[in-house]
């Protein structure tokens, strides 16, 4: 085993928490990401790979599906990122493309992203002062990619109206920390 | 004696006092007065001063479309010029300040102006003050901004937040009035998401400031009730102090939420303001009318305001501005401000009716056919003079004089999208015209419907149309029996006349200046606008484009709609720029991204520098260093001596694979790469279609299908960007996927002689990295530290041995940590990108100032590099003549005649002969630094045939500094031209 | 403005980046006699209408496709939004 110590994205030993007012938002630390595209013409092969992998069908546009212990999340066009817990999943991007062979090129994302979960009973209208989805339509498993103040990001609906993921670049990290602390507190 | 003007009733909480001040003055009101409420209930009725006269005005109205009464609100950082007193929620402890006067209020020195009035008519501007030219910038231009202008500005940041935000609904109501209260409650019982939105902090709209009843409660009683059950549905957002300011397109409008303009301070945390983005699915405009003046000789004296205004400062703030009141109306309306002014015990002297066969409404003295000809009063009104139908003129005593000239339809955002108002004869107003924004209805008198049923069945209506076309069914709400009077007017705008007429009291246009306008030949409105500034400034012409318009029509002999209007844009009130900004100000402007390394750079005082959004080191200073260029050159001769690190991560990765991938390269890049060997990398060159040079990098080949490419990291999204339009829209059947990996990993630059032997250090030793197993230009993947993957590059950009070694980004800190231990003995530094910078231009390598978007392969000393044997983006157009000429720039190096001497970046290349002029430029320098291992400065650069130039002397001129240097042109690598240290 | 994306639904135009004429999908051969001309034409010669224009659209801040908007130029009305690559497909471009 390797000796290197790790940093989360906010440049801390341990995933940062805060509580302001009824919002907490967590930095999520414990999760292996990767992307997955399907190949050209291997749209049928691909599906079958995937569904056993995964333990069922992949989400469509806009969807994400919760399994065990992959969640996969639709990106785009034939490309879906697939979460798993990093204890037993840091080498992600290998174990998937073993699955998924040639009908499918498969990229590791793990350490590109920021993830913070924003969770609480006005949580929606923390989302109203960030990004121009319609965060209070969203149901559980809604995700799709916005702007969040200039910042590129991926918010999931992990339980509707109560909590969402928001993914960024993990260089933005503090940026977008910064910014969902100053929302929050002008909700509180 | 306090609140002499106050009288019984109205919608104000007397058991909450309020102290404020006016001109330092102090006086009480309370909750829910205005300011302009609030002052006139302590007899004020003077409140500044006007804009080019400095003539003493009051307030016109009781809302935002107040012209006049403009104060300046708040001390300190948070003072706030031309605020509207009309709509300035009152607070214990505001302190206000009228404006632009000389001296005290009541006497203003500038006043001087009005006596001087002949030579200020329209257009003076460019009449008087056309020469001297050399004047006007100098000396006419800062006496006019002194004298005009209105409220100042503190010079202070604004201490405050600012919000923005992004809301959805079914259905926006604009206004919440009868007609939108009536619409809020059918459409929100039907279950649609309701946002409601008025700008005012009681909603109700006319309904609080009339006496008329609904059913058997009054209309404010009414409101109350309705927004209470409103209140109760959870589908409908009610947003107060909200005004929507424009209705953009595709359903988008703007709202701005005065959040804490209410109080003395925003709350902990709190925005000051939120301007929301409203998606809406269809939006009901249920937004009143505004009432119109009507122009006569001295109408802008203190005192005399629209009748309107007069009945809600009466009804709704229990206030009048004297004890006396007259009204001058050509309609119905104006006799209901007399009738409710005597049911508060107000004494009216007259009703003064234009009209010869005006109604007996109210139970006072009744002018019929008779109009007002002018008023007295210094400082507010004393008199008003008429001329009655018999043609004798008469002095009425007022102070207080109320005129009603009809009301106009706020038809405003209905033109937001090129909608024109069409004019309906029988309200002399303009309606809403036949293409309104796409998906919105209008309401109530809004859409010319003036009764209060008429409105309140209008907007129950509207929703049950706009919910039909959503798809939903509704009923229309149950509404109360109500006034259902029609619309009786006579149209008048201006009282003939010979003394001074205002048509527009905030930009002290006159009824004259409009018929000198048109004189002139300023004849369209649009002219006739610009050249009078009529309906300009923070109320554009609410109360006055109409009456402007009308006297213009008169001139030409055309009808109203015949003369036009002019367009209504966004925003229907003043936005402050602090709102637009919302969060983005100052540090927060855009956001900052910081490399695995940050910290630890942070840690050991380096000075960062922005590269777009990230934050990177530029040199790491030591202890005892003064200079940065003691700190840079120290790390640049360490890392040629010893060895270097530099965090490099900030350069775009992007990660292709896929059957066609090696295709798909050779199409983007100029050089082949179908042949790259699995496990080599090879440097490639990006062009535009058009053959200039997009971007530079290298590529890995990683698997047969998988390779990572490398951009610059100014241009990482557009190269990502231009991939994604080459894959989908150029060659959509190609087996290829791409995605950015940036993030993903830490990477860092290892050079120098001694690279290798740190590196082993960090490599596990089951992985050889000896120059033989690990050649120039090799790649892999390994594992670090005792089995953390990693992926190991041999290139370099310094010109010295380097690696570029890359490890999940978490791990980046420890890894840079280990890797300064592990460098102590060699001396190892880790070097800032300003280092890097030096190492790249003594190796004559491109970067961003040679990459600029306007050099060729060619010009970069490349040309070789373009295939012509297969299909590559700007492999075509760079076979054009023009950019393939024989004295094309070429990049060369360029050094000092006198190694003492220095030269800037940008400077032109002139012959030594030649006057430095543009027909003679030869070229110019793109890069230039100090190269501490030759001892003195040298520069890249781009001159016409440079190739075949060597040896040859010409001057770097810089007339920017005014300064010249001799220069020999040279080589463009520096050192190690061979490339025998990079292959060592 | 709002895009109707053929996949995510309505989305602020904020997400997007423009690009311009559709033709840009319409890239020449490169073998071609003349294909010096062909690229100088493609690449520079451009319609500017007044009314219904074919453009691309980069949903840059989303899904990452690029877009073919058919937008009228007067009045910003989108009459249709298709993904680029089946435009590119349906004119027979394929590797």
């Amino acid at each position: 085993m390797h000796d290197l110590g790790s940093l989360t994205p906010l440049g801390g030993k341990t995933s940062k928490t805060d509580q302001i007012g009824a919002i907490g938002i967590t930095e999520v630390t414990t999760t292996a990401l990767a992307s997955v595209s399907c190949r050209m013409g291997k749209a049928q092969a691909f599906a079958t790979a995937a569904t056993a992998l995964f333990g069922g069908p992949l989400p469509g546009p806009g969807q994400s599906t919760k399994g065990d212990p992959y969640g996969v999340i639709w990106t785009g066009p034939e490309q879906w990122f697939a979460e798993a817990p990093f204890d037993s999943h840091e080498d992600i991007a290998k174990t998937l493309k073993a699955g998924l062979g040639d009908t499918a090129s498969v990229t590791e994302q793990t350490d590109g992203w920021v993830r913070f979960d924003v969770s609480g009973a006005t949580v929606v209208d923390l989302l109203e002062r960030l990004c121009p989805v319609p965060a209070r339509q969203m149901q559980t498993g809604a995700a799709t990619r916005t702007v969040v103040e200039h910042m590129g990001c991926l918010v999931i609906c992990r339980a509707a109206g109560a909590q969402f993921s928001i993914l960024a670049p993990r260089s933005y990290a503090a940026s977008l920390h910064h910014a969902l602390v100053t929302a929050a507190r002008s909700i509180a | 004696m306090s609140q002499t003007n106050r009288i019984a009733g109205g919608l104000i909480d007397r058991s909450q006092t309020l102290n404020f001040s006016f001109d330092g003055k102090t006086y009480q009101g309370h909750a829910g007065d205005t300011l302009a409420s609030a002052l006139i209930a302590n007899g004020v009725r003077l409140m500044g001063r006007s804009f080019k006269y400095h003539r003493p005005r009051g307030p016109l109205t009781a809302g935002s479309e107040e012209p006049n009464a403009l104060v300046e609100l708040r001390s300190g950082a948070r003072q706030e010029p031309n605020t509207r007193a009309t709509v300035a929620e009152l607070f214990d402890g505001l302190t206000a300040r009228s404006q632009n006067h000389v001296g005290p209020l009541s006497f203003d020195l500038l006043a001087v102006n009005d006596l001087l009035s002949p030579f200020f008519a329209a257009g003076f501007y460019y009449k008087t003050f056309m020469w001297p030219k050399a004047f006007w910038e100098k000396l006419y231009e800062p006496i006019i901004r002194r004298a005009a202008g209105l409220g100042s500005l503190t010079m202070q940041a604004d201490p405050d937040t600012y919000d923005k935000g992004f809301l959805h609904c079914d259905v926006l109501i604009i206004g919440a009035g009868p007609a939108g209260l009536a619409a809020a409650l059918t459409a929100g019982r039907a279950g649609a998401e309701v946002i409601l939105a008025d700008e005012d902090f009681l909603l109700g709209g006319r309904l609080n400031s009339e006496t008329l009843a609904l059913g058997d409660q009054t209309g404010a009683e009414w409101a109350r009730t309705t927004l209470a059950e409103l209140a109760s549905l959870p589908n409908v957002r009610i947003m107060a102090r909200t005004t929507v300011i424009g209705a953009f397109d595709h359903g988008i409008y703007g709202a701005l939420e005065r959040v804490s303009d209410h109080l003395p301070e925003p709350l902990p945390g709190k925005p000051r303001q939120t301007l929301w983005r409203i998606y809406a699915r269809r939006s009901l405009l249920c937004a009143g009318a505004t009432e119109r003046p009507i122009a006569f000789e001295n109408n802008d004296r203190p005192g005399i305001m629209l009748g309107g205004a007069l009945r809600s400062y009466a009804n709704r703030w229990a206030a009048v501005p004297g004890e006396k009141v007259a009204i001058f109306t050509n309609n119905d309306d104006g006799h209901r401000t007399a009738a409710d002014l005597i049911a508060k015990g107000v004494k009216v002297t007259a009703v003064i009716d234009s009209r010869a066969d005006a109604p007996r409404i109210a139970d006072c003295e009744l002018l019929a056919g008779a109009v007002v000809t002018g008023s007295t009063g210094r400082l507010g009104l004393r008199f008003v003079k008429t001329r009655t139908a018999d043609g004798r003129e008469r002095m009425i005593e007022c102070q207080a004089l109320g005129v009603s000239g009809g009301w106009n339809p706020n038809v405003h955002l209905t033109c937001h999208q090129r909608g024109r108002p069409q004019w309906n004869a029988a309200l002399a107003a303009f309606v809403p015209g036949g293409t309104l924004p796409p998906g919105m209805l209008v309401a109530g008198a809004a859409n010319g419907v003036m009764s209060t049923a008429g409105a309140l069945a209008s907007g129950a209506e509207a929703a049950v149309a706009t919910l039909a076309d959503l798809g939903r069914k509704a009923k229309p709400a149950d509404l109360p029996q109500a006034e259902d009077a029609p619309v009786q007017i006579t149209p008048l705008f201006h009282v003939p006349g010979k003394g001074r007429a205002w048509v527009d009291q905030q930009n002290d246009v006159t009824v004259k200046d409009v018929k000198l306008a048109h004189q002139e030949g300023y004849i369209s409105v649009e002219h006739l606008k610009r050249y009078t500034t009529l309906g300009m400034a923070t109320d554009q012409g609410k109360t006055s484009n109409i009456g402007g318009l009308a006297v213009m029509a008169e001139m030409t002999g055309k009808s109203i709609p015949e003369t036009g209007t002019t367009i209504f844009r966004p925003p229907y009130t003043p936005v402050p720029i602090a709102a637009f900004a919302g969060r983005s100000a100052g540090r927060d402007f855009r956001p900052t991204r910081l490399t695995p390394s940050h910290h630890w750079a942070a840690e050991q005082g380096a000075v960062f520098v922005e590269v777009g959004m990230w934050l990177r080191a530029q040199w790491f200073p030591r202890e005892g260093e003064t200079t940065w260029r003691q700190s840079v050159d120290r790390e640049v001769l360490a890392t040629r001596k010893s060895v270097g690190i530099c965090d490099v991560t900030t350069l775009g990765k992007i990660d292709v694979q896929g059957s066609d991938a090696a295709d798909f390269l050779n199409r983007i890049y100029a050089n082949p790469f179908a042949k790259l060997p699995v496990g080599k990398v090879r440097y490639g060159l990006m062009l535009r279609e058009d053959g200039m040079v997009m971007d530079d990098g290298t590529t890995a080949r990683l698997a047969e299908d998988h390779f990572v490419l490398t951009t610059t990291t100014a241009n990482a999204v557009g190269v990502y960007r231009h991939m994604e339009f080459c894959r989908q829209c150029l060659w959509p059947d190609m087996d290829v996927q791409i995605i950015s990996t940036t993030e993903a990993w830490a990477q860092y630059s290892v050079a120098g002689p001694n690279a290798r032997k740190l590196l082993q250090k960090i490599v596990d030793p089951a992985f050889d990295i000896s120059n033989e197993a690990f050649p120039y230009m090799g790649c892999g993947d390994i594992t670090v530290c005792g089995g953390l993957r990693a992926r190991l590059f041999r290139i370099s950009f310094s010109g010295e041995l380097a690696f570029e070694i890359a490890v999940p980004t978490r791990y980046g800190d420890a890894l840079m940590r280990r890797m300064v231990e592990a460098g102590r003995e060699f001396d190892a530094v880790v070097y800032g990108t300003e280092a890097l910078g030096v190492m790249r231009i003594e190796k004559g390598h491109a970067a961003g100032n040679e990459l600029n978007g306007t050099t060729t392969a060619l010009n970069l000393g490349m040309g070789g590099m373009v295939n012509k044997k297969k299909d590559s983006i700007g492999s075509t157009l760079s076979e054009r003549e023009g950019m393939n000429r024989a004295d094309a720039l070429n990049l060369v190096g360029f050094r000092p005649v006198n190694p003492a001497d220095t030269f800037a970046a940008g400077s032109h290349l002139i012959a030594r002969d030649a006057v430095a002029n543009a027909a003679n430029d030869q070229g110019y320098l793109t890069s230039v630094a100090f190269s501490p291992n030759l001892g003195h400065t040298i520069g890249l650069g781009l001159l016409k045939n440079g190739a075949a130039r060597k040896g040859e002397v010409l001057r770097a001129v810089n007339p920017v500094q005014n300064s010249e240097t001799l220069v020999e042109v040279v080589s463009a690598h520096f050192i190690d031209p061979e490339g025998d240290r990079l292959r060592a | 403005m709002i895009i109707n994306h053929p996949l995510l639904g309505p989305r602020d135009s904020q997400e997007f980046t423009y690009l311009g004429d559709a033709n840009l999908i319409d890239r020449p051969d490169w073998q071609a006699e003349d294909a010096v001309d062909q690229f100088h034409d493609y690449l520079y010669l451009r319609n500017n209408p007044a009314g219904a224009h074919r453009e691309l659209w980069f949903h840059e801040q989303g899904d990452r496709s690029w877009l073919v908007v058919t937008r009228d130029t007067r009045t910003h009305e989108i009459t249709a939004v298709e993904l680029a690559r089946d435009v590119a497909r349906a004119k027979g471009r394929s590797k």
